[in-house]
């Protein structure tokens, strides 16, 4: 409060008990048409994102994009090295006797699927993010014991102080405040 | 004791034995899990300064061992694969139990997982590490164990790509690397919690750093939960491939005793059966120690108990189609491989081996037993020696008398064969001890998430009861 400057506001948050009470809250801000808010929960409370209206994740592209990747590549190494960098004759085999090659080829596949996988997701999610607004809040911190939070931000253009805390006190919040940036 | 044995406590609306016994708050399990980490335990630092003192075992043998080379190790002419491969196989079996529970009761939505998962998952890493040691120092300069990768070299030569332990090289690398990747996936959401939790800047740093920011947002749980399932996915195809490959180690060569068809899906079933044995072994004294018994059951040990038993009957049956093979072939080299198998010079060790793995886990079939913790601590002993034997014997039995009677041999270990044996054990207990003292070693997050008050549809206030539950709501619940 001592601070003379006009304090920013990154928006609301509403703390609630329980997952059924952030499930029904969810339905209610989608329905509201709300488009910059999220959900914090403890786990992944199911169907969280259909009563949220979220689209389904796009990773599973990401990793197959890296799985066919890392497996032409194992291949292509293989036969390269076997018949045009160092052809030599083993056990009698043709060159690119490709039944050998098969064990490699797969565990480069799925190495790589795994990377994209991983790394795909935290890129999706933009993490690392060791800094968010919402850990300015004091209750915030218990989304990992077990709370269930809503948060909208108020770069939502539907955001409205009183609007929009009123509809996130009808949802059955227990408590609602606001965090700053 | 019947009343004890069978009071498993029922979900009710499912009717299934509950998950997480008692009734529990999502507070009670952070608590629980949490708690033990963050308060030194008496009885934590004898099993850590014991498995510390261990791991000095395995300091002295390796320095020893590098100073003079592989000929400390019992090794002969046509024995040249000792205890440093069948080690290798041993551990690596260990680490499959945990990718198991973690990849493939997760496809097979076996809830159940969540509880013993993250142990699991810890134990296959570090029992991959152990088993990675000895390929590693089995070549006598393990400064050149780079060489198996394809690194452009002023010699221009490229590896072997036809060779099965080449194949190994591959295999056993990613398998190390992706169950790393889905073990810290997995704890991203957990060290969340302990940072959230933490009480000195250490901590919060130390945790925070690993938690990447996490905060549980539902945006983030519709790709990390996409991830995680992708993972399991990939998990599952790669941990059979891993003891296939393994096998083909022995399977590929020529040698009788060997060359089988039946080995990689028998080395495969042998390392579920020996890993489910090491988590028994971890468990049964962790949830003691830490007071996890009512998130880690008796319904999860009996679980795991009824795995060991299903695999272990399937060992069982490849060791006898085994035996059937080399007699139905006709060959005498095979048929003699296997009777010496059985009643050569390491008979000893064969019949250690049976009575281990394929007559202790039949007593499992009697409920008391497989419910009462200690006789499957004992049971898991019994396990994990008649394991260790099995590789004993494919490895050293088949070698030692090959084709020409002229080379025959015999093989004994030596003193720093059974140190490196031993000090292997204790890098493992270390790396474990170290687990279990800093991070949360149940899933929090997914143990919350199988606990009845986590559907979305359940109303605490009437016991998962609908409010308007008329006559046909009740029929329903009757029918399932």
């Amino acid at each position: 409060m001592s601070k003379p400057h006009k304090k920013k506001i990154y928006g609301l948050l509403a703390e609630y008990d329980s997952a059924a009470a952030v499930f029904h809250a969810c339905e209610t801000v989608r329905d509201a048409g709300y488009s910059a808010w999220d959900s914090h929960t403890p786990f992944a409370v199911h169907n969280l994102d259909k009563a949220m209206g979220l689209k389904p994740s796009v990773l599973p592209w990401i990793v197959f994009a890296m799985g066919i990747t890392g497996a032409s590549c194992a291949l292509l190494l293989q036969w390269w090295t076997s018949t045009v960098d160092y052809p030599i004759i083993i056990a009698g085999k043709p060159y690119f006797s490709w039944q050998a090659f098969v064990p490699v080829t797969f565990e480069l596949g799925v190495l790589l699927s795994a990377f994209g996988a991983v790394f795909g997701m935290l890129g999706l999610n933009r993490l690392p993010m060791w800094y968010h607004s919402l850990f300015n809040s004091e209750r915030f911190h218990r989304f990992s014991d077990d709370k269930f939070f809503i948060a909208i931000e108020a770069r939502d253009p539907k955001y409205d102080l009183e609007r929009t805390r009123k509809l996130l006190e009808g949802t059955g919040a227990t408590f609602v405040e606001e965090v700053e940036d | 004791m019947a009343s004890v044995v069978n009071t498993d406590e029922l979900d009710p609306l499912l009717g299934r034995t509950q998950l997480v016994a008692g009734s529990h708050s999502y507070h009670d399990v952070t608590e629980a899990v949490a708690a033990p980490i963050e308060a030194p335990n008496s009885r934590w630092w004898i099993a850590f300064l014991l498995s510390l003192s261990m791991l000095g075992v395995l300091g002295v043998s390796l320095v020893y061992l590098f100073w003079m080379g592989t000929g400390i190790w019992g090794l002969n002419n046509p024995v040249a694969w000792g205890w440093a491969i069948v080690n290798f196989v041993f551990w690596v079996g260990i680490g499959h139990a945990g990718t198991l529970i973690s990849a493939v009761l997760f496809l097979f939505r076996q809830k159940w997982r969540t509880s013993i998962n993250r142990a699991s998952e810890a134990m296959t890493i570090f029992a991959v590490i152990c088993a990675l040691l000895f390929p590693t120092v089995h070549t006598g300069r393990p400064w050149f164990i780079y060489w198996p990768l394809p690194i452009p070299n002023q010699m221009d030569m490229w590896p072997n790509f036809r060779s099965p332990l080449l194949w190994d090289v591959f295999a056993v690398s990613t398998y190390f690397t992706v169950s790393l990747l889905f073990w810290y996936v997995g704890l991203i959401p957990d060290l969340a919690t302990m940072r959230d939790r933490a009480k000195t800047p250490a901590r919060r740093f130390a945790y925070g750093l690993f938690a990447l920011g996490w905060r549980g947002s539902t945006r983030h749980w519709v790709n990390y939960e996409k991830a995680y399932m992708i993972l399991a996915g990939l998990a599952t195809p790669l941990v059979l491939s891993v003891h296939t490959i393994v096998s083909f180690d022995f399977a590929v060569s020529q040698l009788p005793g060997w060359h089988t068809t039946i080995f990689p899906p028998y080395f495969v079933a042998g390392a579920i059966f020996s890993g489910f044995a090491m988590v028994l072994t971890l468990l049964v004294p962790l949830r003691a120690w830490f007071k996890l018994e009512h998130l880690i059951t008796i319904k999860h040990l009996e679980n795991m108990a009824k795995i060991i038993l299903l695999t272990g009957t399937m060992v069982g049956y490849a060791y006898a189609m085994e035996f059937f093979i080399a007699w139905y072939s006709g060959n005498p080299y095979e048929s003699y491989a296997f009777a010496n198998r059985m009643f050569g010079d390491y008979w000893w060790a064969y019949w250690i081996m049976v009575s281990c793995n394929v007559i202790t886990p039949q007593f499992i079939w009697f409920k008391s037993i497989r419910r009462s913790p200690i006789a499957l601590f004992i049971l898991s002993i019994f396990v994990n020696i008649g394991m260790w034997f099995e590789r004993f014997v494919i490895t050293v039995t088949s070698l030692h008398h090959d084709f020409l009677p002229s080379s025959w041999d015999y093989y004994t270990p030596t003193v720093w064969d059974i140190s490196t044996l031993v000090g292997s054990f204790g890098l493992f207990f270390t790396l474990f001890c170290i687990f279990v003292r800093y991070l949360p070693t149940i899933a929090i997050a997914e143990v919350k998430s199988v606990m009845p008050q986590a559907d979305p549809h359940y109303h605490a206030d009437n016991h998962g009861e609908h409010p308007d539950n008329g006559p046909g709501y009740a029929q329903a619940k009757e029918h399932h």
